[in-house]
């Protein structure tokens, strides 16, 4: 009796744990088939694009219970990188990320809610110079299936619009009017874990 | 007076250099503290940064050029007690060490992407270290406070001149000025 109660448990903590596992994914960093990407308009005239080349996140999602899909990502906001050194060592400042007090930003997802047509919409906790506010990301399906190496493998792309005067950035007003918004695009693939 | 130095004079090359130097190592601190602060829509906020680039760039090769001068050349005897003597040596070596330092650290932020140095639209000076993204905001950090410590070092250097010509009435300071003799010799 007792011995079939520890099975049983067993084996129920084993299927919740394979099952758990079976829906968690890392994104590749090491292979760096993930981007963080920034676009913002230059004066109204073209864009600046720009990325974060330093980030970890993980996340998990099941087909057949798409609304429990969570996603975390910590980004280390010291590897901004806009192809331009003044311009990066910028950035880094107090004018806008102030590295040396923020190090880090973070999404923490709340809720996912398929659209439908390989659409979806995820919301979350974003923090950003010490700012945290709750923002809606547009995502989309972007495959997944077994890879070549023997793993399984999934990817989402997302986009949206955060306004700067929204997160502590003392010299977003010097930007000038064209450039009051900013862009965010990711592209994550997981690695099943 | 010739251009080269002797055991108790400047030759007009040194003298030239000394205050060329000066003037623009002062003139770009000041423009540098000046831009730093720029508005984004200033109509200087990109040019401040290429002259303050070029003159700095100018510098060090002018720095290169000043030290082979310096090593080719007498120095004149330096005036003071044994132990000025010796403290004025090593301040002056100081002074070499502390403007590659700040000129370097200045060299090494803009070619940190592994880009070259415009100078005026003249011509480009290569980056010769390898690209290290990240180190311009390191770097940017220790040539801000070796600038600020360059201009307290050379303030005390101004002092010292200053106590020379006006307490020890020597003419250390007029030398550097071309003038070999204090008013009060030739009386």
């Amino acid at each position: 009796m007792k011995l079939k109660l520890l099975l049983g448990t067993a084996l129920l903590v084993l299927g919740i744990s394979t099952s758990a596992m079976a829906e968690d994914y890392v994104i590749d960093k090491k292979g760096q088939h993930a981007v963080i990407q920034f676009k913002i308009a230059h004066l109204g005239y073209s864009w600046l694009i720009g990325r974060f080349n330093d980030f970890d996140g993980t996340f998990s999602y099941d087909e057949k219970n798409p609304s429990a899909a969570k996603i975390n990502v910590t980004i280390n906001t010291a590897s901004v990188d806009s192809n331009h050194a003044a311009r990066d060592k910028h950035l880094r400042s107090p004018d806008f990320f102030n590295v040396d007090n923020y190090p880090t930003s973070t999404f923490v997802s709340k809720s996912f809610k398929e659209l439908g047509d390989g659409k979806a919409e995820l919301t979350g906790t974003f923090t950003l110079n010490g700012v945290t506010r709750d923002i809606s990301i547009d995502v989309k399906h972007v495959g997944h299936g077994p890879d070549p190496w023997g793993g399984y493998r999934r990817g989402f792309e997302g986009t949206t619009t955060l306004t700067l005067a929204d997160w502590n950035i003392p010299f977003a007003p010097k930007l000038g009017p064209a450039s009051a918004e900013v862009e965010l695009y990711f592209s994550f693939e997981g690695v099943k874990q | 007076m010739s251009l080269r130095n002797s055991h108790d004079r400047f030759g007009w090359v040194s003298i030239t250099i000394h205050w060329l130097m000066a003037a623009a190592i002062i003139g770009i601190f000041v423009l540098g503290v000046w831009m730093v602060d720029l508005d984004y829509y200033d109509s200087w906020y990109h040019k401040s940064l290429w002259v303050h680039q070029s003159i700095g760039m100018l510098l060090l090769f002018l720095l290169v050029f000043r030290l082979v001068w310096r090593l080719t050349n007498p120095v004149p005897e330096i005036m003071g007690l044994w132990w000025e003597k010796l403290i004025a040596i090593w301040v002056h070596r100081g002074h070499y060490l502390f403007m590659f330092a700040v000129m370097v650290t200045g060299y090494l932020i803009t070619t940190a992407y592994g880009r070259g140095v415009d100078i005026f639209g003249w011509f480009e000076f290569p980056a010769l270290l390898a690209a290290d993204k990240g180190r311009e905001t390191t770097l940017g950090f220790w040539h801000m406070l070796l600038a600020w410590g360059f201009m307290g070092y050379i303030g005390m250097h101004a002092g010292a001149a200053l106590k020379h010509h006006f307490v020890d009435r020597d003419i250390t300071l007029l030398r550097m000025l071309g003038i070999n003799k204090n008013r009060g010799d030739e009386k």
